[in-house]
């Protein structure tokens, strides 16, 4: 009956939003922030150790829906052990991926980042997957406030 | 359902009703949001802009005086519509958004100091809480928030004990687009009036599914938009009493809303025209008298009823589904279920909703102090229009037993 859904709703989707990864509160993090969407409610709190210029460890907290909850998930497996200029460069390919700028569907040792590719052709919710990522974002940005996606 | 209700012949009035979404027929459970529109309003659109169309209350010309006789029989319909004593009452805004707006502004700015209290409540939309927060700011006013209980209906005694001599206006939703409750008004506004103070009803919900009466309801502003009531978006109603309407200044300033104008003072224009600054939505309002027209053809008793026995119908189905929690519970509901499923956020319901060819909202409904006092982010909301029938209930239904089950 979904079986159109199925680009959006991966098998890899389901499964990180039912056992997200890195699911926790990070005590000793170099960086905490929060990220909003406004338009649906989602909230996340994303925890970054940064090592260096290296990302160590990253984990998040927080209540989204399957799209933003396993991409927030799939984000913190890519992101860790890069360094920040990497990190700000996945950043830039994955909006490419999500907005579909980039129509590539094999992305190399970054091939879990295709499992979101399927966001492109569901604009409205484009918005849920970028959430942790914009949050990342601001993160090693350092910007203080509240990240929202609006 | 009824055997007096043809919801199938009222269902051939509404083109889009004739949609598939992604191959499937469209079952359009969005009401709360905006209602679909009728023929006869797109017929009345088109026939406005093709035959009368000018500007109004300006011209000598024929059509410009066509054009202002329809806008105004447009607002004496409505006037007759919600039972207000004079055409000078009602108010044509873009809006229920800009109707508080213009009572906060007008009313509010000129009549509040600091200190005194605007009275609201926890059910209400962020439009009836954002322009009261604008204008605490600029007066030093205090809003205060009559909580609601845990099945989505005020708690009277404390809104009671929150009405005091410091409380200068009150306004209160009179049906929750969020929660469906529909609000003791009339009791509201007896208290409220005990106390000497007005009270202004957010009608946008509430409208399009029950006859409304000002009078009765003895409110002294009431404020809906005509989107949601088969009318075009872009025109709205603010009622106001006279005696109100009169003794407040005008909001915003431009040609209508002037009876002379010099360089060293302005003379401002009669009620209703003090408060419509600028060339009004011209055909918006007429099609807005057009829907009047067409829902009082078939009655608001018989709506009202008629949904009614559709949100018990849906309400029924859906406790059956154990992972489904219903929001908003209220005694006195309109015709709308927001629910939460366990474990499966609103949006991907909605989402997968969408791909049935059914349209509902997911998300705080511009209601987030309802969402943080049920302790969910969101929720998923069929909102029920008088066009809507069993069987669509049945399809939601079967499409959420879907979701529950791909979600595992």
């Amino acid at each position: 009956m979904f079986d159109e859904l199925r680009d959006l709703y991966q098998e890899v989707v389901f499964d990180h939003n039912r056992n997200p990864r890195n699911f926790r509160v990070m005590e000793d993090a170099s960086r905490k922030i929060d990220g909003f969407n406004p338009l649906c409610g989602d909230r996340i709190t994303l925890y970054v150790k940064v090592n260096g210029n290296v990302i160590e460890d990253v984990s998040f907290q927080g209540s989204g829906c399957a799209i933003s909850t396993a991409s927030a998930s799939l984000m913190t497996e890519i992101v860790r052990g890069h360094t920040e200029e990497e990190t700000h460069e996945i950043f830039e390919l994955f909006h490419r991926i999500v907005t579909g700028e980039d129509q590539r569907t094999d992305f190399g040792e970054l091939g879990k980042l295709a499992v979101l590719a399927g966001v492109r052709a569901y604009p409205a919710r484009v918005k849920c997957a970028t959430l942790a990522w914009h949050s990342l974002e601001a993160a090693l940005k350092e910007e203080a406030e509240t990240v929202s996606t609006e | 359902m009824s055997a007096t209700f043809d919801v199938a012949r009222i269902r051939q009035d509404f083109p889009i009703l004739g949609e598939t979404i992604h191959g499937k027929p469209l079952v359009y459970l969005d009401n709360a949001a905006s209602t679909q529109k009728p023929k006869a309003v797109l017929d009345t659109l088109r026939h406005v802009y093709e035959h009368d169309y000018a500007n109004v209350h300006r011209g000598v010309h024929t059509l410009s005086q066509r054009a202002t006789d329809l806008f105004e029989g447009a607002r004496e319909k409505i006037r007759a519509f919600i039972n207000a004593r004079d055409i000078k009452e009602i108010i044509f805004v873009r809006g229920t958004t800009e109707a508080v707006n213009l009572v906060a502004q007008s009313y509010g700015r000129s009549s509040l100091q600091a200190g005194d209290e605007i009275l609201i409540t926890a059910m209400e939309h962020h439009s009836n809480i954002v322009p009261w927060q604008m204008l605490c700011q600029q007066t030093g006013a205090v809003l205060k928030v009559a909580p609601i209980n845990l099945v989505g209906e005020i708690i009277m005694e404390e809104f009671e004990a929150l009405l005091t001599e410091r409380t200068k206006l009150v306004s209160v939703v009179h049906m929750s687009n969020a929660l469906g409750t529909i609000n003791p008004v009339k009791r509201i506004v007896e208290l409220a009036h005990a106390k000497g103070v007005p009270v202004m009803l957010d009608g946008a919900q509430a409208i399009p599914h029950m006859p409304v009466d000002v009078q009765a309801l003895d409110c002294d502003f009431y404020a809906f938009s005509g989107h949601k009531l088969c009318g075009p978006s872009g025109i709205g109603v603010l009622y106001g009493k006279e005696a109100l309407l009169k003794a407040m200044p005008p909001w915003q300033g431009g040609g209508d809303m002037i009876r002379m104008v010099t360089f060293a003072k302005s003379e401002y224009n009669t009620l209703p025209y003090k408060f419509e600054a600028g060339t009004p939505a011209i055909a918006e309002a007429v099609g807005l008298g057009e829907a009047v027209d067409y829902l009082q053809t078939i009655g608001m008793d018989k709506i009202a009823a008629y949904e009614q026995l559709l949100l018990d119908y849906a309400t029924q189905k859906a406790l059956e589904i154990p992972a489904l929690k219903i929001i908003g519970t209220a005694n006195d509901k309109g015709a709308i279920l927001g629910f939460t499923l366990h474990h499966i956020h609103p949006h991907d319901i909605g989402t997968m909703l969408d791909q049935l060819g059914i349209a509902v909202r997911a998300g705080h409904h511009c209601a987030m102090p309802v969402m943080d006092f049920f302790g969910v982010p969101a929720t998923a909301r069929a909102s029920f229009s008088f066009y809507n029938t069993a069987e669509e209930v049945d399809v939601l239904i079967d499409g959420i037993k879907q979701i529950i089950e791909v979600f595992g």
